[in-house]
């Protein structure tokens, strides 16, 4: 591991929202320069690990460490400098324009009184070029399509210039088309200009088309780390999703792609199920 | 960038022109109109006379004294609302004016005070305390709910002031003393009035300033503030000391006057835009301008007797309030 690796890892990490706790336990090392998914069912704790990953939520027990350092220890400027977020429900102040909302990327890399400079207005020229959002730039956020604010939020991530990026559910309410300029803006993020991501996804499918590296979570704690063809299988979707499936390759891409059974099939495990379900709580099959 | 600076220096020139005119015609007029030249002569002269009295004796101290707590309440009003991300914040709508008076008018009862410069640290007191307890109220999960914090601060204020009315109404010195000066005034004070509070004031306005950059990183949120290295509960603090220090010594100078912290930030937005840093500058020429407009106003409407300027803004601010929470709630 070098110095500057970008790798995010968590050691024994609890996170708790007053008396519940939502993440348990967590050894967890997020591989730098490559894009990680965050994947599991709804509650699991993917938000919540993101939050905690950003320095959002302090730990209840164990730390966060990128490249080795706690990022608790750090002044919120000396993380903002390396990190940058996407949160899920980011709040767009009334009226503001696109470049306005952009602009406010290069807030850590300002001083009081020091002016704004011209490797600032590079930083956003460039940040609203990337993101396609350049011919918006005097558009009020507020009037934007879900799809071009999406973008000219990610644009504001940008212009704050971190290498590594943390997306909390970028693709949600937003349609394929959408979706898809958004994966495609990440996925060209890494592979262009290098930068480090960590996303939370909602669609196992598109987790595996644009993840090098994939954290599945369930109830809190892990289920399963790796590239997503060493991870992703029908076992774990059953274990984890409690669905039954078939994993195939992707016709497109080759990477692994997640089928549910019809509803017929599944119906038809049915008393297979009922009858696991009462091993699990020990009870005998019939009484009788 | 500079070019952006620059569109907005003709609408900053506009503003303080506009502040020179209410400020002539606060010197001016009243229930004895005095012509300009006279004013000048008064000011800048050796006039002497009645008129060169009222001026330099009455109007002077009056106008000087509008436009420091006029610009107290406009720069208090637009940190309140970029604090808690709440266009109904303001020193009157969180509570903070009412909990400064109603501080003052129990010292005046228990204490037998009887000088504004007497009452400021009795207002920032107050307004302390009604600043933690409307945030105390708003509280939900950890997080400040903005419709909370705006009904819960309303909530306070009304209780303050029924308080506050039951005080004085317990003694009749307390009652001569305080009637005037709650009902929002700017008469009868002389410069004497100013200068205690104007250490406190000049204070709030120097913290004021130096949060407006964080304000506007503040506006995307809590989260992406905080993402973007802004230490959000260390500015949430110094931006709510600003407000108590600016309103404290707006209230022990004038009383609770109502509204002009409300007004100013939503009369700068639309000329300036949303950016922080010109609207905090842009609410210490509106603030002053709305406060001397409304002292004139009250000066001119039942001549030659006059309303208190608090009692024109209660007036003139309160559908002002219906109309952006009608907005907010939309």
């Amino acid at each position: 591991m070098t110095a500057t690796a970008n790798q995010l890892s968590t050691q024994g990490l609890d996170l708790r929202y007053g008396d519940r706790l939502v993440v348990g336990e967590l050894d967890l090392t997020l591989p730098g320069g490559a894009v990680t998914a965050i994947v599991g069912p709804n509650a699991c704790g993917k938000s919540t690990l993101l939050r905690g990953l950003s320095r959002l939520l302090a730990p209840a027990a164990g730390t966060v460490t990128l490249d080795g350092s706690d990022i608790h220890r750090m002044s919120a400027r000396t993380l903002a400098l390396r990190m940058g977020l996407l949160p899920q429900q980011p709040v767009t102040p009334e009226a503001i324009t696109v470049e306005a909302l952009v602009r406010l990327g290069r807030y850590p890399h300002q001083r009081l009184l020091s002016p704004w400079s011209a490797a600032d207005q590079k930083a956003v020229d460039e940040a609203l070029e990337r993101t396609g959002t350049a011919a918006l730039r005097d558009h009020p956020v507020d009037r934007l399509s879900g799809g071009q604010r999406q973008r000219a939020w990610i644009a504001l991530a940008l212009a704050q210039d971190t290498e590594l990026l943390l997306l909390d559910e970028p693709t949600t309410f937003l349609d394929l088309r959408h979706q898809l300029d958004v994966l495609d803006l990440v996925a060209a993020l890494h592979a262009e200009a290098g930068r480090t991501v960590v996303m939370v996804l909602h669609d196992l499918g598109q987790a595996a088309r644009y993840a090098d590296h994939m954290v599945v979570l369930k109830d809190g704690r892990l289920a399963a780390a790796g590239a997503p063809a060493d991870v992703l299988d029908a076992e774990l979707v059953k274990s984890v999703f409690d669905v039954d499936c078939r994993v195939i390759p992707d016709p497109e891409t080759g990477t692994p792609l997640v089928v549910p059974m019809s509803r017929g099939a599944r119906r038809g495990r049915e008393p297979e199920r009922a009858e696991a379900r009462r091993a699990e709580h020990g009870r005998g099959l019939d009484p009788g | 960038m500079p070019s952006r600076a620059l569109r907005h220096i003709p609408i900053f020139l506009a503003g303080i022109a506009a502040l020179a005119l209410c400020t002539a015609l606060s010197l001016a007029l009243g229930a004895r109109s005095v012509p300009l030249s006279t004013v000048t002569d008064a000011l800048f002269g050796d006039a002497h006379g009645r008129d060169a009295l009222v001026v330099t004796g009455l109007r002077l101290p009056r106008t000087v004294i509008g436009l420091a707590v006029g610009a107290a309440l406009g720069v208090a009003g637009a940190v309140a609302q970029g604090i808690t991300r709440n266009p109904l914040a303001s020193p009157t709508t969180l509570g903070i004016n009412a909990g400064a008076g109603f501080a003052v008018v129990v010292a005046i009862f228990a204490l037998k005070l009887n000088s504004p410069a007497e009452y400021v640290w009795f207002a920032f007191a107050g307004a302390t305390g009604a600043a933690v307890f409307a945030q105390a109220l708003a509280r939900r999960a950890g997080d400040i709910d903005a419709v909370r914090l705006a009904l819960g601060g309303t909530v306070l204020q009304l209780v303050l002031l029924s308080w506050t009315s039951a005080v004085m109404l317990m003694n009749q010195r307390t009652l001569d003393e305080a009637r005037f000066w709650l009902a929002g005034s700017l008469t009868g004070r002389t410069l004497d009035v100013l200068w205690p509070v104007l250490p406190t004031l000049l204070l709030g306005l120097v913290v004021a300033l130096a949060v407006s950059p964080a304000l506007n990183a503040l506006a995307l949120g809590d989260d992406s503030a905080q993402a973007l290295g802004v230490p959000v509960a260390r500015i949430r603090l110094a931006g709510g000391i600003a407000v108590v220090l600016l309103a404290g010594s707006a209230v022990a100078v004038a009383g609770p006057v109502a509204f002009i912290g409300l007004a100013a930030p939503h009369l700068v937005r639309p000329l300036l835009g949303g950016d922080h840093r010109l609207l905090v500058p842009g609410c210490l020429i509106a603030g002053p301008l709305l406060l001397l407009a409304a002292d004139v106003l009250g000066r001119m409407v039942i001549r030659p007797s006059e309303l208190e300027v608090g009692i024109v803004t209660a007036f003139l601010g309160a559908p002002l309030l219906a109309l952006l929470a009608r907005r907010v709630a939309r």
